[in-house]
């Protein structure tokens, strides 16, 4: 099956029952078997929606409702989505916006490539806030990761990203779905406290508040205003400082368990290419090319991009590895691991505007561009 | 961390007044820790929220299953200082907020309370896409003519000639007849009342709280910090005067009818109350007949 069924698949796995969609390319066909498949699961719905700002928050209704949910979508979408990722951060709100990344910017490229959203799914919203975001490279993995984004989503009640791209989308691989006792769900972290004892936004040790679903008998209220632990709104320095520094915190804090990365030669190598998604299958092509070359290249593929993985980028840059970022995009992710390096290495970019992949041979090139620089 | 730990024992001491000869008649209904509220003095949205507690009282539904969404805006704050549980949105789109959160979970009564800038210019696709579903919920809107909150802006139901901020030669736009709109888009129930006709109000939320579907209230409310005195209607009170004068009870009224000029009489009453199968029946009617058994009613 493709990247986009099987990223349908993987959130009905991870017991998402609920999605609200608005039509887009190339991510309409997770949508698409949604909607087939919800009528047959028990306690499942899908409802399209009249854009994607109402998309967007219905799943925030849902969730507060007691269901796990996503919404689905691409670039212009994801653009109007913005407010509601916002929402989501600021009120801790756990569900999982997929972002089929296509070109950009504006209408772009509908039915082709990019990864031109990264920063975006970052900054997109305004204020201070940290989101996960995850990038798969396969169909395979479309439907494993997206399983862990729901559950990141629920550990640390923040929205999740779930980056794919036209490519992983449309491609058709080979997807084995293991049997149910073998998926790992992280349930939602409900208050164990009867109403009028528990402070809904007062966090536990790990800087995350339990939570509590509407009808529950505890009346409480959830605002986008900067609010304190009891959920009211307290127009203050102080709190604002208590809430946003805690939800930037949680993140940063919690890092270490979050990142992951996948590996590749990087021990010995003197240049190491750091990508991610589609792009992550064409650079392991350009290493091979390289190596053949006699160039000790080693490749790390994030799959989680958000939080960025500062230290592994800064030991790398630190052993004097020539680093070369092959991103479908002017530098977006290329300027993180930049700012990691401390100019301990040189960084090259492997950009590329998007509409296909790179050749392997550009980024070929960059490794050689980055050896030579090394020595 | 001071000031948290004192909300924090402030939430969770027992308020000295709950034994019942100090008891308010409010005490259930509202965050009495939160008073006093934003509102001004005059203003009619205290009034709705009385009338809401009332029409809650008079159904009986038990408070733990009722849901209040709301947007942004004077009339967004009524989410904040019920006690239920309540959600304060963004902009616009309490109406989607809610539609989800019923879809979750059917049992609860799910209203949506907001203000006509937020329900119908920023939120108004998601008002006609509501109200076409015939999603189960209530939305009452409190119009007050102007964006009360950020300094009384135009709004798209600012009658026309009437002066404010951003129409300071007076306002040339044709505004909603928000009746009609929601009539013309699938609503099952829908009223105006204004915020002098109490029991009217009242009665209208009872009817719309029992109505299944998409039910529309519009409560004309007076704005006494800015359209009223821009207009100078005079206060909130001489607002209400001019309401009780001014204002024509008519029962279904052609809702093509009702529109609001700035100083004609106003026709309020119950336009609409029709039956239509709701979103989730219409979802479980449809899907029984097309996947038969293995299709397993939708509960929540």
């Amino acid at each position: 099956m493709d990247g986009d069924h099987a990223c349908c698949e993987g959130a009905l796995a991870a017991e998402c029952r609920f999605v609200a969609g608005y039509p887009i390319t190339p991510s309409t066909e997770v949508v698409e078997r949604y909607s087939r498949r919800a009528p047959l699961v028990e306690g499942a719905v899908f409802i399209q929606m009249e854009d994607e700002l109402a998309a967007s928050i219905a799943i925030q209704g849902a969730v507060w409702g007691g269901k796990r949910a996503m919404t689905v979508t691409s670039g212009p979408g994801f653009s109007l989505m913005m407010e509601h990722i916002g929402l989501a951060a600021m009120t801790e709100t756990p569900c999982v916006f997929v972002d089929v990344q296509r070109g950009g910017p504006s209408t772009g490229l509908p039915t082709l490539p990019g990864q031109a959203d990264m920063m975006q799914a970052r900054w997109g919203s305004h204020g201070d806030y940290e989101i996960i975001a995850l990038s798969p490279n396969s169909p395979q993995e479309s439907f494993d990761l997206v399983i862990d984004a729901f559950n990141l989503a629920e550990q640390y009640r923040v929205p999740v990203m779930f980056m794919m791209d036209e490519c992983v989308g449309h491609m058709m691989e080979r997807v084995v779905i293991p049997p149910a006792d073998k998926i790992k769900i992280f349930p939602r972290r409900y208050t164990k406290l009867p109403p009028g004892r528990y402070l809904p936004f007062r966090p536990e040790p790990d800087l995350v508040p339990d939570m509590f679903k509407a009808g529950d008998g505890h009346r409480l209220h959830v605002t986008g205003l900067t609010h304190d632990y009891r959920g009211y709104p307290v127009m203050s320095a102080e709190i604002q400082e208590q809430l946003v520094h805690r939800l930037v915190d949680k993140i940063r804090v919690n890092a270490p368990k979050i990142w992951r990365n996948e590996e590749i030669a990087v021990e010995d190598a003197d240049v190491v290419v750091v990508t991610y998604g589609i792009t992550s299958r064409v650079a392991t092509e350009a290493v091979a090319l390289a190596r053949k070359e006699g160039i000790k290249v080693g490749m790390l593929r994030l799959i989680v991009c958000w939080p960025f993985p500062e230290p592994r980028i800064e030991e790398l840059a630190g052993q004097g590895k020539g680093l070369v970022v092959a991103e479908m995009n002017y530098g977006q992710l290329f300027f993180e691991v930049e700012r990691c390096a401390h100019g301990k290495a040189p960084v090259l970019l492997a950009g590329h505007g998007g509409g296909t992949v790179h050749n392997a041979e550009d980024i070929a090139a960059k490794i050689m561009e980055a050896h030579k620089c090394r020595s | 961390m001071s000031v948290v730990s004192e909300l924090e024992k402030a939430s969770l001491s027992p308020s000295p007044g709950a034994v019942a000869p100090d008891k308010h008649p409010m005490d259930d209904f509202m965050r009495m820790d939160r008073m006093p509220h934003i509102w001004c003095s005059t203003c009619g949205i205290g009034v709705t929220v009385n009338c809401f507690a009332k029409a809650l009282e008079k159904c009986k539904i038990p408070l733990d299953e009722v849901a209040v969404v709301s947007g942004i805006g004077c009339s967004g704050r009524v989410a904040g200082y019920v006690k239920v549980d309540s959600f304060h949105t963004t902009h616009g789109r309490a109406i989607p907020f809610a539609t989800g959160l019923k879809l979750a979970n059917p049992k609860l009564k799910v209203v949506v309370i907001s203000g006509d800038g937020d329900i119908v210019a920023i939120g108004g696709n998601h008002f006609i896409n509501a109200a076409r579903r015939n999603i189960d919920i209530t939305v009452i809107c409190i119009n007050n003519f102007n964006y009360a909150m950020t300094g009384g802006q135009l709004a798209p139901t600012t009658p026309e000639e009437a002066v404010l901020p951003t129409s300071p030669f007076g306002n040339f736009e044709h505004p909603f007849n928000l009746p009609f709109l929601a009539e013309s888009v699938g609503a099952v129930y829908v009223a105006r009342w204004t915020s002098l006709h109490v029991y009217n109000q009242t009665n209208a939320m009872v009817e719309a709280l029992r109505k299944p579907g998409f039910s529309f209230i519009e409560i004309l409310a007076p704005c006494p910090t800015i359209y009223e005195r821009q207009q100078k209607f005079g206060d909130g009170l001489d607002r209400l005067r001019w309401y009780c004068d001014n204002s024509e009870i008519k029962n279904e009224a052609n809702t093509k009818d009702v529109d609001i000029r700035l100083r004609d009489k106003i026709i309020v009453g119950k336009f609409v109350d029709t039956e239509r199968p709701t979103y989730l029946d219409a979802m479980n009617a449809h899907y029984q007949e097309k996947l038969g058994a293995r299709y397993k009613k939708y509960e929540g």
